[in-house]
């Protein structure tokens, strides 16, 4: 099926996440083939994807989780604190 | 909770030490909790949008994880348990930061059927990893984020940054998968759109380019 623009937008997230059929994939792929619109649009969408997945972008603050763990070892330390099974 | 880490905390057996845990051997609560401390933080940090209080959060959210880990019956994944416990955890510290006015994440967004469309650009594609290095495009990104309806913010960070797959995300948020779907589209066309204008600087000048958009 010959898809126009805007369907391909519509599709652009689960086709990144592979999760549209294996004949839509193909009529996308044939689009892009030809469409470097469309097909800059899911490049920058994959780039986002990639940056937020690195893990310099989103930092933890540091010393988080020495902190963290600190805390938990006084509460774990506190027999009132132990966990209930209910 | 990348899924490759999400693959070795199940070769751990989470549910062995969870009985541990419970057993009396308390500090193997530190082992239980260490892949999941960036999860935890960034999905408080979602709802809370401040450094301080995301920690502060999270740190709760690993206490009341802890003291109600008999709670646990282990129909999710403890790391779906555990992201849902933070959740909640954020949503109070909000609402006790007074601003849950601002931004309700249990409020329909406005304009939800709205259909949104990604913003045309040539660029990025051309310079992909000069474009990724670049600090400013990071920061940006932090900025689109945290400037996105509070929906979408938290869809994103479960599935993008937490890496949390769409069954774990629908169970967290007690939404269907379909809607994860649509939101997380949504979600991240929103943040194409905003990006655009951090790539555009140095895209060519192609005369005519834009005259052909197909929604011109």
């Amino acid at each position: 099926m010959e898809l126009n623009c805007k369907h391909v937008w519509a599709h652009i997230s689960d086709y990144i996440d592979d999760t549209v059929t294996a004949e839509l994939r193909a009529d996308i792929e044939r689009h892009l083939e030809h469409c470097e619109i469309c097909s800059a649009i899911l490049d920058s969408t994959r780039n986002i994807l990639v940056l937020t997945a690195d893990d310099r972008t989103f930092e933890l603050p540091v010393g988080f989780s020495k902190r963290l763990h600190e805390r938990l070892a006084l509460v774990l330390a506190d027999e009132a604190d132990a966990p209930t099974l209910k | 909770m990348k899924s490759g880490e999400a693959t070795a905390a199940e070769a751990r057996d989470e549910a062995g030490l969870i009985a541990r845990i419970l057993a009396g051997e308390k500090e193997l609560f530190h082992e239980l909790i260490r892949p999941y401390e960036r999860m935890v933080y960034m999905t408080v940090f979602a709802i809370v949008r401040n450094e301080t209080d995301a920690e502060d959060g999270a740190q709760d959210a690993m206490v009341n994880a802890y003291r109600h880990l008999g709670k646990f019956r282990g129909e999710s994944k403890f790391s779906t348990w555990l992201a849902t416990s933070a959740m909640n955890e954020g949503r109070q510290k909000l609402r006790k930061l007074k601003r849950a006015k601002e931004d309700s994440l249990d409020e329909p967004v406005q304009g939800e059927e709205q259909e949104i469309t990604p913003a045309p650009l040539t660029d990025w594609r051309e310079i992909p990893l000069e474009a990724l290095e670049r600090k400013e495009l990071r920061e940006a990104l932090r900025g689109a984020v945290a400037e996105l309806p509070g929906i979408y913010r938290q869809i994103f960070t479960f599935r993008d940054l937490d890496g949390m797959n769409v069954a774990e995300t629908a169970v967290a948020l007690g939404i269907n998968e379909n809607m994860v779907k649509v939101r997380l589209h949504r979600a991240r066309m929103m943040l194409q759109k905003r990006l655009v204008p951090f790539l555009k600087t140095t895209a060519p000048a192609r005369k005519g380019f834009w005259g052909r958009m197909p929604w011109s």
